[in-house]
């Protein structure tokens, strides 16, 4: 193919993603003139829409902004307000806070990598293809993903958009037996996450690496998921409220979601790539193992093999999940008490899709004067974009066609969630 | 012998416009006694809520480009449902897709049968078109006839 003259590919709808959002690409005598991530899904004001509410409706409200991750609105925005509030949850209820949160982490990872990336390296449009080509593999990221869905009903109340996380804990503790019921079915769900994790290492991944700036919370004393500071492989670490001093968000025609850069204007990256990069040493043994065994390092820089690393990250989850089922006792109270008073406060949890940062003031009662949620996906956007154009530059010489699946294929790398992002995707390339 | 009493599921956002057909529906039979419930979640989900029925119906609004208000009546384990027919989100599985994956897993229920409203505007905040909330009346009709009500 000559690189010679025109070439405009567009994707008005991209597929497998959550939200709407879209791609023009404008190659000019095999160059790319133009390459623009589209989103379109309209704006959704939910900052706005905050002012003026109490304090305790922010959990419940912001996790309408998603029914995939509800877990990291409602843990965001309740410890925002904890901080804001001087009140500090911990001992058994933090443990169920991160009981859920792997509930989360199980159901997202495995409903994007098994039924929604995985068709992109088997060169097949969808799962239902995968479901006719290998059923026992469906039926077990199925299994996989409702023992996901069943714990989010066992501590929050159902599992879409749970109903029992509060601001200082939960309305009322699980009872013991019910948490108990987990234990079995989390032991099969971690044979059966290392069996997908090993099924998906033997993808073929394009041949693509990038020099990412990953930024995730780090804890202490585990794989961070529900608290802890903020770190990068750049040697930044600071305390969650120290985000704003380090991030911005800037606003770009072709999205309504902001875009999210360092102060210094670059693109980075958040997300299971960039925490398996800055806490691989937190891994269970077994996470680091099935790793190995699916054929990752101790980084990971190849983006296509993000599938394998939400597969490890969920047999991870497992593993903690069963770690906090066995030995669940009921806790004395379900919650804290809050009382309200004027303040700031910040929250930062890992959503599947990255961090997710929330900051809130309240007045004397306690009522929201001001809001700001910075989702994974905004915070990507950038990132996304320089993937694209990184991964197209390298297949210039792709038939359009071919090319429009690499470069969904990079979207989907991100398990883009547009609806989050604004609070995404149609391609179209053109070659002159 | 009797057929067993089916479930009856109305799918949809009831809060966005023809969207909210299957809960509309879902409300009349309620009010005639007839036990249903709508359902928001994805198809995997309702795969799993299925899997171990041995009569649903199941009632979702649908966007293929025929008139506004046209009721269609699938029998799921005879005919392969048409792709891109039902409002589906483009993150989850729609109706369609949790019909065909449990077809290919096998895990159909005995009968399902599918009542399809063709919608016309699903803009958040909207109300039911006229020509759909005639079509409610007759699906809550042919319900009644399948169940024998």
């Amino acid at each position: 193919m000559t690189n010679k003259g025109s070439r405009k590919i567009k994707v008005d709808a991209i597929s497998r993603v959550e939200g709407e959002g879209a791609l023009d690409l404008h190659i000019q005598d095999g160059q790319i003139k133009d390459l623009k991530f589209r989103i379109f899904e309209p704006p959704r004001f939910f900052e706005a829409l905050l002012r003026g509410r109490d304090f305790s409706e922010a959990p419940d409200i912001t996790s309408r902004i998603c029914g995939i991750c509800p877990i990291a609105y409602l843990l965001g925005a309740s410890q925002a307000m904890e901080d804001a509030l001087g009140v500090t949850v911990s001992g058994p209820l933090r443990d169920l806070r991160r009981l859920i949160y792997c509930g989360e982490w199980i159901e997202s990872h495995v409903l994007h990598a098994a039924m929604l990336h995985a068709p992109d390296f088997l060169g097949l449009d969808d799962a239902l293809q995968i479901a006719k080509a290998n059923p026992q593999l469906v039926r077990k990221a199925l299994k996989l993903k409702k023992i996901g869905n069943d714990i989010l009903e066992v501590v929050g109340g159902r599992a879409v958009h749970p109903v029992n996380l509060k601001v200082g804990g939960f309305y009322k503790a699980p009872t013991k037996s019910r948490v108990q019921d987990l234990v079995e079915p989390l032991k099969w769900a971690i044979e059966s996450s290392r069996d997908l994790a090993l099924a998906f290492g033997g993808f073929e991944f394009p041949d693509f690496e990038y020099d990412y700036t990953c930024v995730s919370l780090r804890h202490p004393d585990e794989y961070a998921i529900q608290d802890g500071g903020i770190i990068s492989n750049r040697g930044l670490d600071i305390a969650v409220s120290g985000f704003p001093d380090h991030f911005l968000e800037e606003h770009v025609a072709h999205s309504n979601a902001l875009h999210g850069m360092t102060k210094e204007g670059a693109p980075y990256l958040v997300g299971p790539l960039a925490r398996y990069n800055n806490n691989f040493d937190q891994l269970s043994k077994l996470a680091k193992a099935t790793a190995k065994d699916a054929g990752l390092g101790k980084t990971c820089i190849n983006p296509f093999q993000s599938i394998v690393v939400r597969m490890v990250e969920t047999l991870y989850a497992c593993e903690e999940a069963l770690r906090i089922a066995k030995s669940y006792e009921e806790p004395d109270a379900s919650c804290v008490s809050v009382s309200p008073r004027s303040g700031t406060g910040h929250g930062c949890t890992e959503a599947p899709r990255g961090i997710c940062y929330h900051r809130y003031s309240l007045d004397g009662d306690g009522l929201i004067t001001n809001a700001t949620i910075v989702p994974p996906t905004a915070q990507n956007q950038k990132q996304i974009e320089a993937d694209l154009r990184g991964v197209v530059e390298r297949n210039l010489d792709m038939a359009d066609e071919k090319l429009k699946w690499r470069c969904e294929q990079t979207i989907r790398n991100y398990d883009p969630c547009i609806s989050c992002a604004t609070h995404f995707l149609k391609l179209s390339i053109k070659r002159d | 012998m009797t057929k067993p009493i089916p479930w009856i599921i109305g799918v949809g956002n009831a809060m966005r416009g023809d969207d909210a057909a299957a809960a509309a529906v879902v409300a009349r039979l309620r009010g005639d006694d007839i036990e249903a419930f709508v359902f928001d979640g994805d198809g995997a989900e309702l795969m799993e809520m299925w899997r171990n029925q041995c009569r649903v119906i199941l009632i979702d609004a649908a966007h293929s480009g025929a008139p506004v208000g046209t009721l269609r009546r699938f029998e799921a384990n005879k005919e392969v449902l048409p792709s891109h027919f039902f409002r589906h989100s483009s993150h989850q599985f729609g109706v369609a897709e949790a019909v065909e994956m449990a077809r290919a897993l096998d895990q159909l229920p005995g009968e399902l049968i599918i009542y399809a409203i063709e919608g016309a505007d699903f803009t958040l905040g909207a109300q039911l078109s006229p020509e759909v909330e005639l079509a409610v009346f007759d699906t809550v009709d042919h319900i009644k006839a399948d169940i024998g009500h």
